[in-house]
């Protein structure tokens, strides 16, 4: 499906988040939204996911969903949200109590333990789990109520480096199968420049659009050693658009900080 | 010259106490030992502070007689009801004030006005109200379960993550799922610590309510006993009270063992 976002703006009691954002995300595509700390990109995807009224604008959601879907708009979280009285299994299958009879839900459940790898560990706990195990749960649950759209608030910053690694593998063979329409988000520009379609930097706050940058290389290709130069450049165009407005957002912090002292 | 080399001095340890294994059940035993030799030599009087064999033999004749089952019969009964109606109705008001604004703006001034009341203080209202016969001594004990149970509900609805709600909320759940499956069980392990303060508190008030009226129960024994200056008798009743406590206390960490596994 399609996710529209119409002039969409937001305040939090005055202070400016987010103004006059208009994207359209198309079907099957995975855009990265980049941008400094505090520019609004949470905020972004709360209203994107229906967790938050925008003050202006408003998000329109176009297309058929996918065949069993049963919670079209669906997060994956950066701590995971995972409720730590539930087994795997049983986290996975909280979305799914309400539709599903227990037969089904079963096997659902089975299906995408089996696709994230965690078969195994059906029966554990989450403080029983590493980060990168915690996280794969909180994509399984995710993929088990077959979404349209996927919403992911930096779903690997809370990783070490290598795990993240993994992970995006992981993430990156998945969607080529699945080809859910993705709204990622992120403060890492390599990670960016692995997974998206297309990147929308946001200015500092209130974040608008910046620029939005396509990246014209297939998926699978990007690794690849002879691309090495065209995905530098684009990284250096990335960095290009983004360094100001990082730089500008981390001396407001700082005056503001001083300004409270 | 050689340079001065020597051992990196020890200092860690300590500060760890653990439990050491079968110390304990001796250590009772000379206690015990000690208790009856002192009052057997006469340095205690046997009257004022009867020895253990006496209280055991005082525990047996009530086992014996069927008292003892009478009084402990008519104890659990008032314990039982009036905890469980205290903690129900705690539970509904916890609930409230921790899903609904209403509840929160009512509610919590409401508890924190009534919670530091002697519940005991209460007992002769409720006797003009409900008569001298159970009613007064059950919503006496209700009353002192009432308001533990409250504030740890709450507090424990309180401190169950906000991300995990918003998350049901992104899953779609109804507002009964997001009570049922992600606030209870969050708040689960506070109202089962609320549990252990409102039934100690439901025990205090059973054997103050038992004694200021009341034929049966383990503080009518208690207190007809230390009329009779049947101390020995008395120490019996108080021996029941306390393997009463310690058997309440091993019911709520049996329920913690089973409902908080994962932690
Ligand atoms: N519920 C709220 N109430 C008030 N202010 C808020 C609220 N949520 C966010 N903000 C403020 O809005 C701004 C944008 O927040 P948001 O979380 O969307 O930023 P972000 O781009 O996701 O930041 P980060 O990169 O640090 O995750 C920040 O200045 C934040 O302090
Ligand atoms: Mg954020």
């Amino acid at each position: 499906m399609r996710l529209l976002f119409e002039g969409v703006g937001h305040a939090f009691d005055g202070l400016e988040v987010l103004e006059g954002i208009d994207l359209a995300v198309a079907a099957g595509e995975t855009l990265a939204i980049l941008g400094p700390s505090g520019c609004g990109k949470s905020t972004l995807l709360a209203i994107a996911g229906g967790l938050l009224r925008p003050a202006r604008g408003r998000v329109r959601l176009a297309g058929t969903p996918p065949e069993g879907c049963l919670n079209p708009l669906t997060y994956v979280f950066q701590d995971f949200a995972l409720l730590p009285w539930r087994t795997v299994a049983g986290n996975v299958a909280l979305a799914l109590e309400a539709a599903l009879d227990r037969r089904q839900r079963r096997e659902r459940v089975a299906e995408v333990l089996r696709l994230t790898g965690l078969s195994d560990f059906a029966g554990a706990y989450p403080r029983q789990l590493s980060g990168g195990m915690r996280q794969r749960v909180g994509i399984a649950r995710a993929l088990a109520v077959r979404p349209a759209v996927l919403l992911m608030d930096e779903p690997l910053s809370a990783l070490d480096a290598q795990t993240r690694e993994l992970l995006l593998e992981e993430f990156l063979a998945l969607w080529r199968r699945a080809r859910t329409t993705t709204l990622y988000v992120t403060h890492n520009l390599d990670e960016a420049l692995r997974i998206a379609d297309r990147i929308c930097v946001l200015s500092r706050r209130p974040g608008r659009i910046r620029g939005i940058l396509e990246v014209p290389l297939p998926v699978a290709e990007r690794t690849a050693p002879g691309h090495a130069a065209v995905i530098g450049e684009l990284r250096a165009e990335l960095w290009r658009m983004i360094a100001d407005e990082v730089r500008a957002a981390d001396r407001e912090l700082a005056g503001a900080a001083a300004a409270h002292e | 010259m050689s340079e001065p080399v020597r051992e990196v001095p020890f200092r860690g340890g300590g500060f760890a106490p653990r439990r050491i294994r079968r110390l304990a059940p001796p250590f009772f035993l000379l206690l015990l030992l000690l208790w009856e030799g002192a009052v057997r030599a006469g340095t205690v009087s046997a009257l004022l502070l009867p020895p253990p064999s006496a209280i055991l033999e005082a525990l047996y004749e009530l086992a014996a007689s069927g008292d003892l089952w009478r009084h402990l019969e008519a104890s659990l009964q008032r314990l039982v009801l009036g905890w469980a109606l205290g903690t129900a109705a705690g539970l509904l008001l916890g609930l409230a004030i921790g899903i609904s604004s209403l509840g929160r703006t009512l509610g919590i001034p409401l508890v924190a006005a009534l919670f530091p009341i002697p519940k005991i203080a209460m007992l002769p209202l409720f006797i003009l109200w409900f008569g001298i016969g159970e009613p007064s001594k059950v919503a006496t004990i209700a009353l002192g379960s009432f308001f533990p149970t409250v504030i740890n509900a709450y507090a424990g609805i309180d401190a169950v993550p906000r991300s995990l709600v918003r998350m049901g909320q992104s899953f779609g759940l109804s507002h009964r799922a997001v009570i049922l499956k992600i606030l209870l069980p969050g708040a689960l392990p506070g109202i089962l610590a609320g549990a252990r303060i409102s039934s100690s508190i439901a025990l205090v008030l059973l054997l103050a309510a038992e004694m200021i009226g009341a034929q049966y129960g383990i503080g009518a024994l208690v207190l007809q006993a230390g009329n009779l200056m049947r101390t020995d008798r008395l120490m019996a009743g108080v021996v029941v009270l306390s393997l009463l406590g310690l058997a309440v206390s091993a019911l709520i960490g049996l329920a913690e063992r089973r409902l908080l596994a994962w932690r």
